[in-house]
């Protein structure tokens, strides 16, 4: 579903966070990313979506070369992505129900289709109740949910999360990625970058440990 | 997705981007108004110039059916020679009419219309002339207009002759005139609308930073992005145009009864007309497409520039 060939990327300025990466992640299947901070776990999730560019190599999704995928298409291929960041990046002046239905709204839905579906969303991580509040009035593990929630809302096919449980106690951090391996057990393939090292062993799926730019 | 429910999802997308971009005006109201006020005064006054132009235009219609020619008389005429003068001239080929007007005559008329009769009385003699007021037929080509005139300063006791077709073309020119001015003003205050709404615009996009960025991670294509900008853009035009139209009717109905006493010094019964319903609906649209090329520019120019950081 997504593979990496020998994937390096430089920032102007010389910081080379990957140095021919080789990651092949399966359909369905549910992979965490881990390593040290700055090992380059987030510049990996980022080229999948095409959030970056690799500076060599090639990124194929679902088949796809993404070097070749035409800049209109990029928003195509993004809404076939959920993504979820450390900082939530949720909209301040928008309630929990029109944060989570933004990426509905760009599709162009029907109104009760996007009723539906968000209320079904906002169920699944728990905060149906507050639909109505702003996500500057929630916990850190709340807006993290509601990120989950507005990735999740259209059923993509890919799921990526980068630090969920960044700054989450124990055990509301089991509870968020207990969320990730529910959705991948309906077929979404998954890949979540986290440190938090003794949980991602208590889970027990595949791990990739980047170190030095490559995967150990 | 069926083909079918394309045009139905992208008059949704549209009603979207319409009725979001309506109420982020809404939430910073009187900046809305004060922009809208700004492009309708920049709409108001190249509208005012050219309904005055307009206004101009149809008040001189009727004179220029009927020319006229002041014929003026030596002063050393004897008042019994005027007669035969007159018909002389009635006479001539493409001459509908005379009318005669005594030195006498005419100084009674200059006392009553400027209401100055003192610098004429300090005077020992009546120094104006007879005239002849000719009417010529109407429908004459230049040229016999040309041949009329030479033979009618050929008469003899004849001094000088005006044509109305003088000043006619003069305000001709000056009408010309005018009709450039009203275009370059129009231009100007055109480009004036769009450089306010480019800037506006510009900074609408800036405070829309953060929701441009998280719109473009979740897959939101540049259209839909673009959208609510552009409707802005259209909202602030249309509405600068509503209100350059009251404006201008307000303008209309301040001048109008002045205009109408002076039209009536000069014996006519003209009253000024506003823009009315086809002149205020082009202001509106106007409004709206010059608001859309101030978005376009601005949207073309700052949104390209916001990636997901």
């Amino acid at each position: 579903m997504i593979r990496l060939e020998g994937v390096g990327k430089r920032y102007p300025g010389g910081n080379e966070p990957l140095r021919g990466l080789d990651v092949h992640v399966e359909r369905g299947e549910l992979v965490f990313i881990t390593g040290a901070s700055g090992a380059g776990k987030s510049t990996l999730l980022r080229l999948i979506p095409r959030l970056e560019r690799p500076s060599r190599g090639q990124v194929l999704v679902d088949g796809a070369d993404l070097a070749r995928l035409p800049r209109r298409r990029i928003p195509y291929l993004r809404r076939r992505i959920g993504m979820t960041f450390q900082d939530h990046r949720l909209l301040h002046d928008r309630t929990l129900f029109d944060n989570v239905a933004l990426p509905l709204v760009i599709e162009g839905r029907p109104h009760t289709d996007i009723r539906r579906r968000v209320q079904a969303a906002l169920d699944k991580v728990g905060l149906l109740a507050q639909s109505r509040a702003y996500p500057v009035t929630l916990s850190g593990g709340e807006q993290q949910r509601v990120g989950i929630a507005r990735a999740i809302v259209t059923r993509p096919p890919i799921l990526l999360a980068d630090e969920p449980t960044g700054n989450l106690d124990p055990a509301l951090s089991l509870e968020i990625m207990q969320l990730f391996e529910q959705f991948n057990q309906v077929g979404v393939t998954t890949v979540i970058a986290s440190h938090d090292q003794p949980l991602i062993d208590a889970l027990g799926h595949r791990q990739i440990h980047l170190s030095e730019g490559r995967a150990a | 997705m069926s083909i079918s429910a394309l045009p139905k999802r992208w008059a949704k997308l549209h009603a979207h981007a319409a009725i979001s971009s309506l109420g982020r005006l809404r939430r910073q109201w009187l900046g809305s108004i004060m922009t809208a006020a700004a492009i309708g005064i920049a709409l108001a006054l190249p509208a005012a110039f050219v309904v005055a132009m307009d206004n101009l235009e149809s008040a001189l219609d009727g004179w220029q059916g009927a020319p006229r020619a002041s014929v003026f008389l030596d002063t050393g005429t004897e008042a019994a020679q005027y007669p035969d003068i007159a018909e002389r001239i009635r006479a001539l080929d493409g001459i509908r009419g005379v009318r005669l007007i005594t030195p006498d005559q005419a100084l009674t008329e200059y006392r009553q219309s400027s209401g100055v009769s003192d610098p004429l009385a300090l005077l020992d003699s009546n120094p104006l002339p007879a005239v002849v007021l000719a009417e010529l037929s109407g429908g004459l080509a230049p040229g016999a207009v040309d041949r009329l005139a030479d033979r009618l300063r050929a008469l003899p006791a004849v001094d000088d002759l005006r044509l109305d077709r003088d000043w006619m073309a003069r305000l001709a020119a000056i009408i010309e005139l005018g009709n450039r001015a009203t275009a370059l003003v129009a231009l100007l205050l055109g480009l004036t609308v769009i450089l306010v709404l480019f800037n506006t615009l510009r900074l609408d996009i800036e405070n829309h930073r953060r929701e441009i960025e998280i719109t473009r991670l979740i897959g939101g294509t540049n259209a839909f992005i673009r959208r609510p900008f552009l409707y802005t853009g259209v909202w602030y035009g249309l509405a600068g145009g509503l209100i350059a139209g009251g404006l201008l009717a307000i303008a209309v109905a301040f001048v109008a009864d002045p205009a109408q006493r002076l039209a009536s010094l000069y014996g006519s019964g003209f009253r000024p007309a506003g823009a009315g319903l086809t002149g205020t609906l082009t202001l509106i649209g106007a409004g709206g497409l010059l608001g859309l090329s101030g978005a376009w520019l601005a949207v073309g120019r700052h949104l390209s520039a916001i990636e997901p950081p």
